[in-house]
């Protein structure tokens, strides 16, 4: 046997080519020699990952961990009935300054960033010219003078170059603005027992913290912490910025609960497929606009009338027009489905590919996603996957899979 | 990670008496060896008739009558009364996962050494199936379709894959005994 590992993540390196996928270092494979892997750029929890039994794989240029002593379906379930770390340092952290920070955002983004209230966020898309997806970020309007932008590690060049080609134009045309890159690391927390292990540690009430809102806050005793409530498993969860001295005893501390466990990049990415969330370079990428990608909800009531974000003419029409294909969710038995897997009509004409795909370990049964011709993107509808040159059934089904647990505060 | 090295005793115990000619005092040694985690190099002088006792922690628990011999890509066949059963060794399990789905051939597939014949599917990862030998498939382990994880809980024995016939017997002693696949898993662990 070979092993071929799809490993995906919350970041844009994978391309919609061959996938590029990194490599459990399988015989048979050349994999990386520990000179490359010591080239590989590392989160400062690096040495704690493997004190831990991580089984550290490359990813986005990063050695980052896939899994820990556990088996993966035992880390993805764990969080989903108790909660996990992840180490998620490797994610760009950017603050924008200055009066002008919220036009200058939207220069860049679809969403209304302007209407969100103090402390809240938004997931929100870079876009380009032509309509298509630069990344997916998260945007949160802080009460602090700043907005607080977290974007994937495979798009950090990507995303901190055309962060600075607009800062330059904004600040010849006397815009006041500023970008700050953060040193800080970030660990998320997720799952249904998060709040129960964090209240120990912070002074405010995290019940009144509702899903996409962040406050700061000292955290088991260590000063200058940012936690938001969200994530990318569809749990309860946060995501912690805390000063990379402090990130390694912060995560001890976590983990000397016994609700609390290290997960790693495999469960990470079984986590956020069946909670329907994309994965930029798999799901969403340069090619795709928010339409195609069934991501309109992103996009602000405000800017659908102004249109006055990249590639807002090519888009904004696509909402009523519809587009030729579309992003769904599918469900099958049998042989898993993957990433390239070809979508086809029960009559046996290719529609559509698959973009991600995994065996659920909730559901026992196998999630992906992929782009359809938009006639066959109802839910319900029968399709049918080849895989290893047979074919095996499929149904077009709602995202997400499982159902999600963000804390509402009801 | 070591408990997965320590098999049930009871599979210890199935391999005991194809050890027919360890002293009882010896097969007493291996069961308390068995028992404990993890698992120690054990001296060769406990495996009189065995294959020599490598450091590999896997080879200490069994000691098949019939011995294994394996492929580089990390298959196991075993012959018996003309028929080999066919499986995957642990280090593959291992670096697989927790197996969710297998993809086994039908009964009669006749196939050349090296074809592929199936695949293991993990949540992460897919790994296919390639055929030790030339022969023609007898029989598939049907209680993989409802217990995959069989081949990662017993992979040398209640996780077999399938059995075939053995066209070309003269194509087992180009493949590897467990001594040359213990070196070779060595190599490439680096």
């Amino acid at each position: 046997m070979l092993g071929r590992v799809v490993l995906s993540g919350r970041c844009g390196f994978w391309s919609r080519g061959p996938s590029a996928a990194a490599r459990l270092r399988l015989p048979g494979h050349p994999g990386r020699s520990s000179s490359t892997e010591a080239s590989l750029k590392q989160t400062p929890l690096h040495d704690f990952h493997r004190s831990q039994g991580g089984k550290m794989v490359e990813f986005a240029g990063w050695s980052m961990p896939v899994q820990y002593r556990d088996s993966h379906i035992t880390s993805h379930l764990h969080t989903r009935h108790h909660c996990s770390i992840f180490d998620v340092s490797h994610m760009l952290q950017t603050k924008v300054y200055g009066k002008d920070r919220v036009k200058f955002m939207e220069s860049l983004v679809v969403g209304d960033i302007a209407e969100l209230k103090d402390n809240q966020g938004t997931l929100s898309l870079f876009t380009n010219t032509k309509g298509g997806i630069m990344d997916d970020l998260i945007v949160t309007k802080t009460d602090q003078g700043y907005l607080y932008v977290v974007s994937n590690a495979g798009c950090a060049d990507k995303d901190s170059a055309h962060m600075q080609a607009r800062l330059r134009e904004f600040k010849a045309a006397g815009h006041d603005v500023d970008l700050e890159y953060l040193e800080e690391s970030l660990i998320a927390l997720q799952g249904p027992s998060m709040a129960r292990v964090l209240q120990e540690g912070v002074g405010d009430d995290l019940s009144k913290l509702t899903f996409m809102t962040s406050v700061l806050t000292p955290v088991f005793g260590i000063p200058g912490c940012r936690v938001t409530r969200c994530g990318y498993t569809g749990e309860d969860g946060v995501e912690i910025s805390v000063p990379r001295d402090s990130v390694v005893a912060l995560t001890e501390r976590l983990l000397a609960n016994d609700e609390v466990k290290l997960a790693g990049l495999g469960s990470r990415d079984s986590l956020r497929l069946e909670a329907g969330l994309c994965l930029y370079g798999n799901d969403i990428d340069e090619t795709t606009t928010p339409v195609e990608a069934a991501l309109v909800w992103t996009i602000g009531k405000r800017r659908r009338q102004v249109r006055d974000f990249p590639g807002a003419d090519i888009i904004i029409p696509q909402i009523k027009a519809k587009t030729q294909r579309k992003r769904v969710g599918l469900i099958s038995n049998g042989p898993p489905i993957r990433q390239h897997t070809p979508i086809l009509s029960p009559e046996g004409r290719v529609i559509g590919e698959v973009t991600s795909g995994c065996p659920s370990p909730c559901l026992k049964q196998n999630v992906a996603m992929g782009y359809v011709e938009t006639s066959f993107s109802k839910a319900g509808t029968p399709v049918q996957v080849e895989v290893r040159k047979k074919m095996v059934p499929a149904v077009v089904s709602k995202m997400p899979f499982v159902p999600t647990n963000y804390y509402t505060g009801h | 990670m070591f408990s997965s090295f320590c098999p049930p005793v009871a599979d210890v115990l199935l391999f005991l008496p194809s050890c027919c000619r360890c002293s009882p005092l010896s097969a007493l040694l291996l069961l308390m060896l068995s028992s404990f985690c993890p698992p120690v190099a054990a001296p060769a002088s406990l495996f009189c008739l065995c294959p020599p006792a490598a450091s590999h922690p896997s080879l200490i628990f069994h000691c098949p009558a019939a011995a294994l011999k394996y492929t580089d890509k990390h298959e196991w066949v075993r012959v018996e009364d003309g028929v080999g059963t066919v499986g995957i060794s642990k280090f593959a399990q291992e670096a697989l996962g927790d197996v969710v789905y297998c993809g086994l051939p039908d009964v009669g597939t006749k196939l050349s050494q090296s074809d592929e014949f199936g695949a293991l599917e993990s949540v992460k990862a897919a790994s296919e199936l390639y055929s030790p030998l030339t022969g023609e498939v007898t029989e598939v382990n049907n209680a993989l379709s409802d217990n995959p994880g069989l081949v990662n809980k017993s992979c040398y024995k209640d996780g077999w894959l399938i059995k075939m016939t053995i066209s070309v017997p003269e194509e087992l002693d180009a493949l590897m005994d467990e001594a040359a696949y213990e070196r070779y898993i060595r190599s490439i662990e680096d």
